[in-house]
């Protein structure tokens, strides 16, 4: 899987909001087809990764460098870094009262193909191509014709954030907590759609607390976060144990570092 | 928060209709007196009973005080600083469009319409109005086959000065408020139109008010009239040239909707604004009402107000006729120092009358954005309903939004529902959009129209598409 070049490098990333810092140095290497997830307690700056990754203007990079395919993408746009492929599934989706969720996906999927050079697609072709794209996540179409994540319940947002993931096919994809809200059933379709809209090229992180998103999603490495800052990598076991002994079994390793 | 300077940013998009066109004018010396009036209505040769309409409403204004109840600060306006009439000089009587001074018509090509035969729009008719006086209007002899009368008032007195002296003023009388008592007082020009009995108007009407010379105000008057079972859409536009005084524009409007007619009134303002320091700029009070005189009448008012210094303006609907419906549907946007104060008033008179009001502010920059509006049940109302919803939006931390909703009722036997709310945009929505590959400007226009869509639904079709683009332009580079 290591042979071609990673699709994101993270070094010694060092990171804050209104001046508290929350990153302390995170490293984190993904290669395409890659499935990390990154576990650890609330608070532990698991999320604030992913935003800052995705661009959040929130925070600041104050150390460190964010390499996409590998170019430093420390100081582009959120808007520049999704239109280049990389996604973020949000923990908890955004409401857009009076947006139409099917002209959202439509403006936003025409800007990614605008970037690959690809035709943009007109309201027919793409309601085409979105249909297709429902099976994955076995949504209802009358999703399309509601204001995004308006109304929707939180497993419904959360289908729709994979929704979008199929649209996009990003290089990387950052899912944040995309399992909690979710019932067994409804995580076992998302799980499936993940794994085949990544189809073993595009990197994933997955960020959760459960051990049973990675029961359906294997994945290749394991880090547990705590206080700004990765304190132990591991294979998929490291999930199993880290089910078993709690998190306080972690703070040892904070020790050993 | 959102970031002040990236707001800024985006609503910094120069106006674009700014232009002053040079062309030699007629115009009269400042100030107001009995002898202006006298002057003015000389110039329009106009009938006694008219001349008597203007002294006896300039009489009344000079007893009445500029209303100050807005939420509306300004400079005290200087009446005598201001020119009541301005026009281009052209030949006395102009029988076909190849007479206009071209750079009249180029000044209205220039502002996207085009009023000579070949270019002029083909699904409406257009009543161009140049600062004091109509220029043309297009389409006039398809329109007279239907028995369409379309043309300026100052025509309207002269051929149809029966129906001038019947409807002028009765629905705002001279004395009405303090800027309807000025307008009736030195109205200079205008849009007159009147459907026959039975007759779907086969085009949309349209009046286009250019605002071009820097000191004289504008003071147009429309009248509309809707004959039993007849049915009109008109549409209205506005743009002025940049300058760093202020002009005073007060204009009247009245419609008339007799048995089961429908007229449907819609606006796209887009005045100058004056500049991000609020220097200069369009000040605009403006009286528009309705009434709905007969039985299953509607009058609907659709109003898109984006420009000005200072908007002042509750285009209302009195509802008589049984069974008669009212309507308003406004988004009013406002940028930099611009204020707004604008709403409705529905009042229902006759039984089982129906009034819906939907109002969407948006307020970015510094500005001040206040809906004010009234719905009142009278004593015969029985049955009556009304439905308002009040929505807000605030773009920045430094821009206000108000809601003043003034309901009364006189009737038990009626329903009166109000629903407001008012959101900002957050940087967390932005952020969503964003990271979905939507460029930041696009996100705030796309949410704006969102936020407006329930107004814009109610626009004539190309309209629509125009306010859209006018506000993703007035919005660009204010959020951030």
């Amino acid at each position: 899987m290591t042979e071609s070049n990673p699709i994101l490098e993270v070094n010694n990333l060092f990171a804050s909001t209104d001046d508290l810092p929350i990153l302390k140095g995170v490293s984190i290497t993904v290669y395409p087809g890659e499935i990390h997830a990154i576990m650890g307690r609330n608070g532990c700056g698991k999320s604030t990764l992913s935003k800052i990754i995705a661009g959040h203007p929130s925070y600041n990079i104050t150390e460190g460098e964010i390499n996409f395919s590998g170019k430093n993408v420390n100081s582009l746009e959120p808007e520049e870094r999704a239109q280049s492929g990389i996604f973020l599934g949000f923990q908890y989706p955004i409401e857009i009262p009076g947006v139409s969720n099917l002209e959202f996906l439509r403006v936003s999927t025409n800007a990614r193909r605008k970037f690959l050079k690809k035709e943009e697609l007109d309201t027919f072709d793409f309601e085409d191509l979105v249909k297709e794209k429902l099976e994955l996540v076995k949504m209802d179409s009358a999703f399309l014709s509601r204001s995004v994540n308006q109304g929707f319940s939180g497993g419904e947002k959360k289908r729709n954030e994979i929704l979008q993931m199929a649209l996009l096919e990003p290089k990387i994809a950052i899912l944040d907590e995309t399992d909690s809200g979710l019932d067994i059933d409804a995580l076992r379709i998302v799980a499936s759609g993940i794994k085949k809209i990544a189809n073993n090229k595009t990197g994933i992180i997955l960020i959760t607390h459960y051990q049973r998103l990675l029961d359906e999603i294997k994945p290749d490495y394991v880090h547990v976060m705590s206080d700004g800052q990765i304190i132990k990598t591991g294979g998929s076991d490291l999930a199993l144990e880290l089910e078993k002994n709690g998190y306080e079994w972690t703070d040892n390793f904070v020790k050993e570092k | 928060m959102v970031n002040e300077n990236l707001v800024k940013d985006v609503v910094k998009e120069p106006y674009k209709y700014g232009f002053v066109t040079d062309i030699e004018t007629e115009k009269i010396s400042k100030g107001l007196n009995e002898d202006i009036i006298r002057l003015i209505s000389t110039k329009k040769e106009e009938p006694e009973y008219l001349l008597n309409f203007r002294l006896n409403a300039f009489k009344k204004w000079q007893q009445m005080k500029e209303p100050n109840w807005a939420e509306l600060g300004y400079e005290e306006i200087n009446y005598q600083d201001i020119i009541y009439y301005s026009a281009p000089k052209q030949k006395e009587k102009i029988s076909s469009l190849d007479e206009v001074d071209p750079k009249l018509l180029e000044t209205f090509d220039k502002l996207g319409i085009p009023l000579t035969e070949q270019k002029k729009l083909t699904n409406v008719a257009v009543d161009a109005v140049f600062d004091s006086v109509s220029i043309a209007t297009t389409f006039r002899e398809e329109l007279a086959e239907h028995g369409v009368i379309f043309c300026s008032i100052s025509e309207a007195v002269k051929n149809h000065s029966d129906l001038i002296e019947k409807y002028l003023g009765s629905v705002v009388p001279a004395t009405d408020n303090y800027f309807a008592a000025l307008n009736s007082a030195v109205f200079s020009d205008g849009s007159f139109v009147y459907i026959p009995k039975g007759v779907a108007c086969p085009m949309d009407l349209s009046s286009y008010f250019r605002i071009n010379s820097g000191d004289s105000g504008q003071f147009e008057r429309t009248l509309i009239i809707a004959e039993e079972s007849s049915s009109v859409s008109y549409l209205e536009g506005c743009t002025a040239p940049m300058f760093d005084t202020n002009t005073l524009h007060a204009a009247v409007v009245e419609l008339i909707a007799l048995d089961d007619a429908s007229i449907k009134y819609s606006t796209v303002q887009n005045w100058y604004a004056g500049n991000e320091e609020g220097v200069g700029g369009i000040f605009n009070f403006v009286t528009k009402r309705g009434k709905c005189l007969g039985n299953r009448s509607k009058i609907s008012w659709s109003q898109v107000e984006t420009g000005s210094a200072i908007t002042w303006k509750y285009p209302s609907c009195l509802l008589l006729g049984e069974e008669s419906i009212g309507e308003f549907y406004s988004v009013a946007l406002t940028n930099n120092l611009q204020q707004a104060d604008t709403g409705t008033k529905m009042i229902h008179i006759g039984p089982k009358t129906k009034s819906t009001i939907v109002s969407k502010g948006i307020s970015a920059g510094h500005s001040k954005n206040s809906y004010r509006g009234l719905v009142k049940m009278g004593t015969k109302a029985i049955g009556a309903k009304n439905y308002s919803q009040c929505d807000s939006m605030l773009i920045g931390d430094q821009a206000s939004a108000n809601t003043f909703p003034y309901i009364t009722s006189q009737q038990q036997n009626s329903e009166i529902e109000h629903e407001a709310s008012t959101c900002r945009i957050s940087e967390d929505q932005l952020f969503y959009l964003q990271s979905r590959g939507i460029e930041f400007e696009e996100a705030v226009s796309m949410m704006v129209s969102g936020f407006c869509r329930d107004v814009f639904n109610q626009l004539p079709m190309e309209f629509a598409a125009e306010a859209d683009k006018l506000l993703a332009l007035k919005l660009e580079g204010s959020v951030g």
